[in-house]
């Protein structure tokens, strides 16, 4: 087990800078998610971390020890690939004790290790099978088991559950959860499913464009976003960003309108939103409800697309100002198209930003 | 579509045999021809020829081209000799151009790409405008053997083999077939603790079975038909490989049943071979046009 901390990295390919400048504190034992959309550099800097790339600028330490030249299999990490990686030509066991036949390791010590891994990921009965007669979710059990043996100081994920069905994904998420609270291990898990991201994270590392939008709890980003991206990005359906202007500001609140919204008090949550200016109000939404009666805040448009889920509805409603939102109630309704209906929320649960808080 | 009725499904399937019957005759006459002949004499090989008995094991049929072929040359000297260097060649081949590709593909130095290009480029150079140029290389050669220093490679067993193992063709072979192996193997492998030549040793020479099976049958009739080169470079007997032997044959009288014989005898080795790794060539054919 081992902190991790990454200062200024940075890594440019050629011109390309594709991390810009990067400083995470990961504490031992923790289980950090890097999320962010394709191409925002979360796999490179994963990578980085176990060695498979090289550091441009900056400091990574893993255990308080400077490794950015330390060769991967000496920085007592294990990485899971998104491929499995496991090789073709060896049965489970020999994949899974790989690194132990590579170190040495004595074979009564190693047969241990391996079934006590096996145990782990109730794999005991596929020890002897090729990968070619395993199903997708048994390789990437093979993969975990590999790094399991090992015993690293941290466990690296690459997008691990991303070749799995819906089902299996789940099983495997649930079972990924498991093994951390079994292993007490520092574990860092790189997704662009917002769900795994939010049910494994200690803590959750939005990235986009080589940059940390922001980093903290799950449920801090989800109800404290920094700015219009991790509000955007995290939960689903996302958030509604509707284009307000501010009446006035008064003692961090401050009244908002538009031709589709009624008047109502919004905090300002330190923003620079002044009088007379055009700021973004965010509602998640889970937390527009309909409403028959005039309220304060009420959003007021046409029904235009009805999802019935079962349990949920999601209601897609265009406004008055030409704008859409989307709506979800947490029954099922039967809502034609082209029904007026005024949506309410509690100002409490939404969000202001400036103009300015777009990354 | 109409679902197709037994009785269609059988006419097909004759079809199917006899095209691949016919192909298969194509290729085993000139075979069958050889090794009917090398058993007849020569007057009725000749007068055989104009007709189709020229296949068939007809009339005076005996081992004396055989015996005979033995008497007229060292045919024992040659074979070994040819196997001897092919071999040793091959097995060398395949160990050192793997190498070089391993290194093209897996590792990071500096001007890889362009020597790459530039071993591929002598892909287009015919053998014969460098022969002469290497014969003037490999005569001054030093060799540390068991007599000592020794200047000069020729007649001996190294002149055919040592300039002939690494080359630009079995390279590239490897070269292609290792970047389509998947990179996330090697990275796993260097993640687990192994080091290049673990990665090499233990994760991907064992996924090489196709290649290396390509590799060694293209190196292998290279190297078994090999005739320019020792005819220039080897004068003694005692190193001949088969194809100069042939020559033996065609001095003063040629006996067409003797010459039947000795290709007969000197086919054998390269049908064993082929059938050896027929089935892991067929594969690495395959494997080039589907993912597996």
């Amino acid at each position: 087990m081992a902190r991790v901390s990454l200062k200024g990295v940075r890594k440019s390919f050629g011109t390309a800078d594709v991390i810009k400048g990067v400083d995470i504190e990961i504490e031992d034992g923790e289980f950090v998610v890097f999320v962010g959309p394709s191409g925002c550099g979360k796999s490179t800097l994963l990578r980085m971390i176990a060695g498979l790339e090289d550091i441009t600028d900056g400091t990574l330490e893993i255990g308080g020890r400077v490794v950015n030249d330390v060769a991967p299999k000496d920085r007592g990490i294990a990485m899971v690939f998104q491929t499995y990686a496991i090789f073709p030509h060896m049965t489970v066991r020999e994949n899974v004790a790989f690194g132990l036949t590579i170190k040495g390791v004595p074979k009564a010590e190693k047969a241990e290790k391996v079934a006590a891994a096996a145990r782990i990921l109730q794999m005991e009965h596929l020890l002897d099978r090729r990968p070619s007669q395993l199903s997708g979710g048994q390789r990437q059990r093979v993969a975990i088991g590999r790094a399991i043996v090992r015993d690293p100081a941290v466990f690296l994920f690459d997008e691990p559950l991303s070749n799995l069905d819906a089902a299996l994904r789940m099983d495997m998420r649930l079972e990924i959860g498991k093994l951390h609270q079994q292993l007490g291990a520092t574990m860092i898990y790189v997704t662009h499913d917002q769900v795994e991201a939010m049910t494994l994270a200690d803590k959750i590392v939005v990235l986009k464009d080589g940059k940390v939008m922001q980093a903290g709890s799950p449920m801090d980003l989800y109800h404290h976003p920094a700015n219009l991206f991790v509000a955007g990005f995290l939960g689903a359906p996302s958030m509604n960003f509707i284009s307000v202007d501010t009446r006035s500001v008064d003692n961090g609140l401050a009244m908002v309108a538009n031709a589709a919204l009624d008047p109502i008090e919004v905090a300002t949550t330190g923003r620079d939103i002044r009088t007379g200016s055009r700021a973004i109000l965010g509602v998640r939404p889970q937390y527009l409800v309909p409403s028959a009666t005039p309220a304060e805040g009420m959003l007021h448009g046409k029904v235009t697309l009805t999802e019935r889920l079962g349990a949920e509805t999601v209601v897609e409603v265009g406004l008055n100002d030409g704008s859409r939102v989307i709506a979800a109630f947490g029954e099922d309704r039967i809502l034609a198209p082209g029904t007026e209906i005024g949506l309410a929320f509690d100002p409490r649960q939404a969000h202001l930003f400036a103009e300015g808080d777009r990354p | 579509m109409a679902a197709l009725s037994p009785g269609n499904q059988g006419v097909r399937l004759a079809v199917r045999y006899l095209v691949l019957i016919l192909i298969a005759l194509i290729f085993i006459f000139p075979l069958l021809f050889m090794l009917m002949n090398s058993l007849k004499p020569t007057e009725q090989l000749l007068a055989d020829t104009s007709s189709l008995r020229a296949f068939l094991p007809v009339g005076d049929l005996s081992l004396d081209n055989y015996v005979d072929a033995f008497k007229r040359a060292p045919v024992g000297t040659f074979v070994f000799n040819s196997v001897l260097v092919t071999g040793v060649t091959v097995i060398a081949s395949l160990f050192i151009c793997s190498l070089a590709a391993f290194s093209f593909v897996f590792l990071d130095w500096v001007g890889r790409g362009i020597l790459l290009s530039i071993i591929l480029a002598t892909l287009i150079i015919p053998f014969e405008t460098i022969a002469i140029p290497l014969l003037l290389i490999v005569s001054k050669l030093p060799w540390f053997g068991l007599n000592g220093l020794e200047i000069g490679w020729l007649n001996t067993y190294r002149v055919q083999i040592i300039p002939w193992i690494a080359d630009g063709l079995t390279i590239f072979l490897f070269v292609q077939y290792f970047k389509d192996l998947p990179s996330e193997l090697v990275e796993a492998a260097r993640v687990e603790g192994a080091s290049w030549w673990q990665v090499y040793r233990r994760v991907i020479m064992p996924l090489s079975g196709p290649v290396l099976a390509t590799g060694a049958i293209l190196k292998f009739l290279v190297m078994y038909n090999q005739y320019l080169w020792p005819l220039i470079v080897v004068q003694e007997e005692s190193y001949r490989p088969v194809m100069v032997g042939l020559g033996y044959f065609f001095q003063l009288n040629v006996a067409w049943g003797e010459v039947m014989a000795y290709l007969s005898l000197i086919t054998l080795p390269v049908l064993a071979f082929y059938l050896a790794l027929q089935r892991a060539f067929i594969a690495s054919i395959a494997s080039t046009g589907v993912k597996g």
